[in-house]
């Protein structure tokens, strides 16, 4: 089967910077396998994410959607691949224009994308809510009404409303509290098994990784330094720097 | 005597909300308590108010001696005697807590001039080994720098280094880990809980994460919505959670953490 | 509680104040006491019957031109506002979606259009057309563009860094409809207030180039001509000189109470506080 994205000996680099953010990144991303971004601050994980939504264009290497060389120019293309893969963002305060309306903010996909106009989108908008946990009232709302899970749910409604295949998200809950926490993940993996969503999920939680995502690549300062099914990554870690951050993590007093 | 005595500590602000309400806690000196808690439950508020540090506006009512000192209505004057020397606090962004405009090196030579009176290349000496306790390479280096240069686990040592300059009685630790790696985090924990046990210090460690908690203190305890809701040993709480909140909250630290077990049996 | 009737307060005098002066220029567009080049009242009357205020050392009547220079206040003060939010405003969108050289040249051309003295390019205007109030509305509203530029680059970018840019920018929204719909109204309220206070300048500005023989010329009186002319009998009559400076402080103390005010009612983080 044809990965829905792949990354094939992907660099970046800043213009004018010599050293590369990412190096030689190889990654496939599968249907039903969604796949975890793991590693520490400059490791080039936000790196990796913008290139995977086409924000950013690789110096070197390519990025390929349904086996086609992803082309910002060709307009078609990006219509479909805007539609396919859709984005979460760590901060639920940035990332939701402050003075849109909820409803607005959630329907700005289905009207971007020329799918609905304002007016017609208002069912998807409601049922987008309402997969999330919202009251259906919450489209007339704005943002600062909300608290940062409830504001992070909304986000994921945005993300969700056109029925992306892929679900691409940048540390999408570690700014929530632990019990917030565990309910949007809950919601995460409802959306997987439900809608046959695919996650590519930049994080480092492991064991938030671990609750949501089949395959682990592990990345350190811009290279790839293992990658596998989660089990095998994060139970068996083969590299030492794997095997030093699942050490890492603290655990409760048994 | 206990190093810090919070009996009824009420905080509201201008407009009357009540943000922590009628919160006591006592330790002894050297003795290690966590403070647990999620976003807007007083917990932070709380380690402010114990050093007079609340912004203006909110208004507190109680007791809260530290080292026997009242702190709530104390002068702008008691105070700066009572901070550095009696407790000082480590914040959890350390980018914020130390001056972007000045050299690592001065900044933690103000408190040690300060406090200490000491001068010149006496001065410099106890610099360096201020920045070599908390294990920071290169000291002379670290010293020269701004706080933009090195990075932010190296900046958040440089903000433990200067709390422990002038030797407090007590150390606030405000979330100091959680903007930091994990494999940061866990050297941090690590440095943190050898450098108070070796002082005697007392700890008041301030979290939202019962694992790293548990990592340096016995005693916690839970805070929600400006209360106490339950206090006792870390292990007895995560075993057997007397109260809602605080089964919702071991709960959910279970089910994450559970995660991460069952893949690694396999 | 206390601070909210405080903020509305503040609105309020402020309209008052500008509201009384737009008043005066509003009617002065349809009625007048006395003709701008009437001379018949005698010099320098003082306040009476005949001359409310009285007269100006030519017999021409004071409160006739006080209220022509209510309406050249406005004029000035709207115009150059107008020129600067047009201008400076293109200009700043322009400069924060640049990048690399094209930034960098348009930076250093507002910098240099700031430290420019109004005063110099309201001259070299003058020189090049006249001296109109079209001129010295022209200076201004030239000047303070670039001020506005400046204001906007950066509010733009503060905006275009935020995580909702990015979120529309993967919803396929095109850029002229994340300025429109995104970065348009999340500076709107911050450049609102700046520009109110832009326009208390602008009249301040346009009362000092007519007060150096640079605005509007005669008949038509501006305030700051008035107090030009009245400076030589300000001794004698100062009535000349008083009721157009006081005017002058009045709308420009109005106008800055309006800006305080909708930097309060427009912030949305002041709402939510007072919420």
């Amino acid at each position: 089967m044809t990965p829905v994205l792949e990354l094939n000996e992907a660099s970046f680099s800043y213009r004018g910077h010599a050293a590369p953010v990412v190096e030689d990144i190889s990654l496939t991303v599968e249907t039903g396998q969604s796949l975890a971004l793991v590693g520490e601050s400059g490791a080039g994980k936000t790196t990796l994410l913008r290139l995977l939504l086409g924000l950013a264009r690789a110096t070197t290497g390519t990025v390929r959607f349904d086996g086609e060389e992803l082309k910002p120019r060709n307009s078609e293309q990006m219509r479909r691949f805007r539609r396919s893969v859709q984005c979460v963002f760590q901060d639920p305060y940035s990332s939701l224009d402050p003075r849109q309306r909820v409803g607005g903010i959630v329907s700005e996909p289905l009207r971007s994308l020329g799918l609905d106009s304002r007016s017609t989108a208002g069912p998807k908008v409601a049922d987008a809510l309402e997969r999330v946990g919202l009251p259906a009232d919450a489209a007339e709302r704005y943002p600062h009404e909300f608290s940062g899970g409830q504001r992070q749910r909304i986000a994921i409604a945005r993300a969700t409303v056109c029925d992306p295949r892929v679900l691409l998200a940048d540390e999408p809950v570690s700014a929530l509290d632990v019990t917030t926490r565990v309910k949007v993940v809950d919601l995460l993996n409802e959306l997987k098994q439900e809608r046959g969503l695919t996650l590519v999920m930049v994080s480092h939680d492991l064991s938030v990784v671990a609750s949501l995502c089949e395959r682990t690549a592990v990345l350190e300062s811009g290279h790839i330094v293992e990658q596998g099914g989660t089990a095998q990554v994060l139970g068996a870690p083969a590299h030492p720097y794997t095997r030093r951050l699942v050490e890492s993590v603290p655990r409760l007093p048994a | 005597m206990n190093i810090l005595d919070v009996r009824d500590l009420t905080i509201r602000t201008a407009d009357g909300r009540i943000l922590v309400d009628r919160l006591s806690l006592a330790m002894a000196p050297g003795e290690r308590l966590g403070l647990i808690g999620e976003s807007g439950s007083g917990k932070s508020l709380t380690t402010l108010a114990v050093l007079g540090l609340l912004p203006d506006g909110m208004t507190v009512t109680g007791s809260a001696e530290l080292a026997g000192t009242q702190i709530v209505g104390a002068s702008e004057k008691q105070l700066t005697g009572v901070r550095g020397q009696d407790a000082a606090i480590v914040f959890q962004e350390p980018l914020t807590a130390l001056d972007p405009l000045m050299r690592v090196g001065r900044q933690i030579a103000e408190p040690l001039s300060r406090r200490r009176g000491l001068k010149g290349a006496e001065l410099k000496r106890a610099v360096v080994a201020a920045l070599e306790q908390v294990r920071l390479p290169e000291p002379d280096r670290i010293a020269r720098a701004f706080p933009h240069e090195i990075s932010g686990g190296q900046r958040q040592r440089v903000a433990l280094a200067m709390a422990l300059a002038c030797e407090p009685k007590l150390l606030i630790a405000d979330e100091p880990t959680t903007a930091l790696d994990v494999t940061v985090q866990s050297d941090m924990l690590d440095l943190l809980d050898t450098l108070v046990r070796e002082r005697d210090m007392a700890v008041l460690f301030v979290s939202h994460d019962l694992a790293v908690v548990a990592r340096v203190t016995e005693r916690v305890l839970v805070m929600k919505d400006g209360r106490a809701v339950e206090e006792g040993d870390v292990r007895e709480i995560v075993r057997t959670p007397r109260e809602e909140y605080t089964k919702a909250l071991v709960e959910s630290a279970r089910q994450l953490e559970s995660a991460l077990d069952l893949r690694s049996t396999r | 509680m206390k601070r909210s009737t405080k903020r509305s307060y503040t609105l309020t005098v402020g309209c008052v104040l500008a509201g009384l002066i737009a008043v005066l220029a509003l009617v002065s567009l349809f009625w007048l006491p006395y003709a701008a080049d009437d001379t018949s009242g005698g010099r320098l009357t003082g306040p009476g019957a005949g001359h409310l205020l009285g007269t100006d050392k030519l017999g021409r009547d004071l409160f006739t031109q006080l209220m022509t220079g209510s309406r050249i206040a406005f004029e000035a003060g709207l115009g150059s506002v107008l020129i600067a939010a047009a201008l400076g405003g293109t200009l700043g969108v322009l400069a924060a979606f640049a990048q690399g050289w094209i930034d960098d040249t348009l930076s250093a051309f507002l910098d240099i259009l700031i430290a420019f003295p109004t005063l110099l390019l309201a001259m070299l205007i003058v020189a090049a057309r006249s001296a109109t109030l079209g001129s010295a509305v022209l200076a201004i509203g030239l000047a303070q563009s670039a001020v506005v530029a400046r204001l906007v680059r950066i509010l733009v970018k503060r905006v275009l860094a935020q995580d909702y840019i990015t979120a529309a920018r993967t919803s396929g929204t095109s850029w002229p409809r994340i300025v429109a719909g995104h970065v348009l109204p999340n500076i709107w309220p911050t450049l609102v207030v700046n520009l109110a206070l832009q326009f208390g300048l602008a009249v301040l500005a346009e009362a000092g180039l007519s007060y150096l023989g640079l605005g509007a010329p005669p008949p038509n009186a501006s305030w700051g001509r008035m107090l030009q002319e009245a400076q030589a009998t300000f001794t004698t009559a100062p009535a000349g000189a008083l009721a157009p400076g006081i005017l002058l402080v009045l709308l420009v103390i109005g106008v800055n109470l309006i800006a305080d005010g909708l930097r309060d009612t427009l912030d949305p983080a002041a709402r939510r506080r007072r919420a």
